[in-house]
């Protein structure tokens, strides 16, 4: 598109026939014939610039296609994940895991998937929220850069490693909390016993999904809460709001699309997370108590069958894996509608 | 006089209805107290003393700043009191997995653990050790090699990739049709579980090369799908705050658009861009699914990525605490795990440290 413009129609008869390298030296005086012509301004600062037009469409070119490979490979997730997945939706449904056929199989462990996110989101993002407020409003100034990198630090920390803290830390500390819930709670179907010695329960990983959201959530609401404009948050100040209604007032208003995109963020973590889930879960059927042992993730699954799995199997957990996938991208798509439609909120453009 | 009297007025005005500043903290002492002594009764621990003090005192400031401030104030109060529990509360965890594998990993992080692989280790290797007392033996040489060939090559995947599409998202597509399709689709992108990431690039080379190819080089394409979200983000975002009047000056002075962009544009938003293609490596490479289901695992050094099995670091964790190598004595096999987070954690903080040197290092001089 910018070639349309850099050729004028004057240069196109008279200059491009002399070769560049004799126009060189004239470059800066103005040539009779030049005034003669209407465009008389354009054409002697478009007329060097020739030379780099190569350039330009090489790198307009490839920079392109870089992007159009984007949209390639994500349509190719889906196209191949549902290639390999197809034998599954055809097979007999005896020969499925579970011997009723690839629905009864996927169901519980969909449901078992946004169990553990759905705990792990309302635990974290109120959490996230306020750690976030805390480091951009209410931590001392010279003290909230660096809780900020701390919080950084820990949205660094491979999965895999929250994983085995759980495992190993977290998980045998709960149980004692679990028995206790199960004795006195147990009448709330969500905490019906015999509770897990272990603690090895969709609870544990509910809370170990949490932490690691919380980084996430905190990390991107905090960017955002750090834009509010700071004329808002004076004139409520100057009202005579306290801190927490010039916050209520000014920031959360401001912030709400962006506290919504960084909580569907972390549910698209929470939803997706494998290890935590594969490392601190024991599996089992699905069951409506939480301190209980039981319950599966769908992304938990596949990470503890695929290396082992073959044939038929293999097919059975691509095809699990395509249903997490459609699930993460509703999600997705859902988020980026409501940022889109409270986009109007948004001071900064 | 008159102007006096009105002086003390204003100034008793400023203070009044406000409880004396040590107030809060007379509360905290009341609180700390009473919550020993509550503690005390149903069987004293620590974290019951904290979580009572902590309730006690939340309740009783905000009932007092209610009475003595009123209503408005008291709100304020509380609020405040929660956002700095909240930080508390969540460092909590992040303190407990730090000192968890500072603990349990620095006993395993030797000589031998940095430079020995766990080839020819076997649960009778481990069952000895245990029984004399010796060292435990096997390492992680093999998973670090591994880890930092697949990183190298995701990266190698993804930077050109991404920071192209940056640039055509900022420079060339300026809100077309196409340009919001990308941002669209790389927004949804960030979202794929990684196991998805893992699943897609085994079903491309299986359907490429028939079923079952795991190789390092599959598993650098699945980090590559992770990665190249992230690039084309933190990018994007720093070529959007190279200011305007940089782009139109050079083209005043008839610079072509594509020097422009290499010679103008992001050398100005280079530290940005180096240091969030610094995190998105620190975000890979502790990435374990998408490894578990391409690159398979192996307990021998492999230096080629296009061929055999590939151990990496996070498979390396999560192998040896799921299945130790001797069922019967885990502990070395914990502890070659927890060596490895160790090493996992240190690499991943360094590369965070990085990317913030770079960012401050090669940071446009704003001062004048």
């Amino acid at each position: 598109m910018e070639t349309g413009r850099d050729r004028p129609p004057f240069t196109a008869g008279t200059s491009s026939d002399v070769p560049s390298s004799a126009r060189t030296p004239g470059r800066h005086c103005i040539r009779n014939d030049r005034l003669e012509g209407k465009d008389v301004s354009t054409n002697s600062l478009k007329e060097p610039t020739d030379r780099g037009r190569a350039g330009d469409k090489i790198f307009s070119g490839v920079s392109l296609a870089a992007g159009v490979l984007i949209l390639a490979v994500l349509f190719s997730v889906a196209v191949f994940l549902l290639v390999q997945a197809a034998p599954t939706f055809t097979a007999d449904p005896t020969e499925i895991t579970g011997g009723e056929g690839f629905a009864a199989y996927i169901v519980p462990i969909i449901i078992g998937t946004v169990i553990a996110a759905t705990i792990a989101l309302v635990i974290a993002t109120p959490i996230a929220i306020a750690v976030a407020l805390f480091i951009s409003h209410y931590a001392p100034r010279r003290l909230a850069r660096a809780f900020g990198y701390v919080i950084d630090l820990l949205a660094a920390i491979p999965s895999v490693i929250y994983g085995a803290w759980g495992y190993i830390v977290l998980a045998p500390q709960l149980a004692t909390v679990y028995a206790w819930l199960a004795e006195n709670l147990g009448w709330i179907p969500i905490f019906t016993g015999p509770a897990s010695q272990t603690g090895k329960t969709m609870l544990t990983v509910g809370i170990v999904l949490a932490v690691m959201v919380i980084p996430i959530i905190t990390s991107l609401s905090r960017e955002i809460f750090l834009q509010t404009p700071s004329l808002h948050e004076e004139a409520a100040l100057a009202m005579g709001a306290t801190r927490w209604e010039m916050v209520r007032m000014a920031v959360l208003p401001f912030a709400r699309p962006g506290i919504i995109s960084a909580t569907m963020l972390g549910l698209g973590r929470a939803l997706g997370e494998t290890m935590a889930v594969a490392l601190v879960l024991s599996p089992g059927a699905l069951v409506a108590s939480l301190v209980k042992t039981g319950n599966q993730t769908i992304a938990a699954e596949i990470a503890l069958n695929f290396p082992e799995a073959f044939g038929l199997r293999l097919n059975e957990l691509i095809a699990a894996g395509l249903v997490l996938f459609v699930i993460t991208l509703i999600v997705n798509m859902i988020a980026r509608f409501i940022i889109t439609r409270h986009k109007e909120f948004s001071g900064a453009n | 006089m008159a102007a006096n009297q009105t002086l003390q007025r204003r100034q008793s005005q400023l203070t009044r209805g406000r409880l004396p500043s040590y107030a809060v903290w007379v509360v905290l002492a009341a609180s700390v107290v009473l919550g020993a002594a509550l503690s005390a009764l149903i069987g004293f621990s620590v974290v019951g003393w904290a979580v009572i003090t902590a309730v006690v005192f939340v309740v009783t400031a905000t009932i007092v700043t209610a009475v003595g401030e009123g209503e408005r104030r008291a709100k304020d109060r509380l609020v405040t009191f929660l956002v700095y529990g909240a930080f508390l509360l969540a460092l909590l965890p992040l303190v407990s997995v730090l000192w968890t594998v500072l603990e349990r990993g620095i006993p395993g992080l030797s000589y031998n653990f940095l430079f020995t692989s766990m080839n020819g280790v076997t649960g009778a290797v481990d069952n000895a050790s245990v029984e004399n007392g010796t060292p435990v033996l096997g390492g992680a040489y093999h998973a670090v090699i591994g880890t930092l060939l697949i990183t190298f090559w995701a990266t190698l995947i993804s930077v050109p990739i991404g920071l192209l599409t940056a640039v055509y998202l900022v420079e060339y597509g300026q809100g077309n049709r196409l340009a919001r399709a990308i941002t669209f689709f790389v927004d949804v992108m960030t979202g794929i579980p990684s196991i998805v990431a893992g699943l897609f690039a085994a079903a491309l080379f299986a359907l490429l090369f028939g079923p079952g190819t795991r190789t390092g080089f599959v598993a650098a394409v699945a980090l590559s799908v992770l990665m190249i979200p992230v690039v084309v983000r933190s990018t994007e975002e720093m070529l959007k705050i190279v200011p305007n009047e940089l782009r139109e000056a050079a083209y005043a002075l008839g610079v072509r658009k594509w020097r422009t962009i290499t010679r103008v544009v992001i050398p100005t938003a280079i530290s940005g861009i180096a240091s969030g293609v610094t995190l998105s490596i620190a975000r890979v490479i502790g990435e374990t699914a998408p490894i578990l289901v391409t690159a398979g695992f192996a307990s021998s050094i492999n230096w080629n990525v296009f061929s055999g099995w590939m151990g990496t670091l996070p498979t390396f964790i999560y192998y040896q605490i799921l299945t130790p190598t001797s069922p019967t004595a885990p502990d070395p096999s914990t502890q070659r795990a927890w060596a490895a987070a160790l090493l996992l954690i240190l690499m991943v903080m360094l590369l965070n440290l990085g990317a913030r040197l770079i960012a401050s290092m090669f940071a446009p001089k704003t001062s004048r």
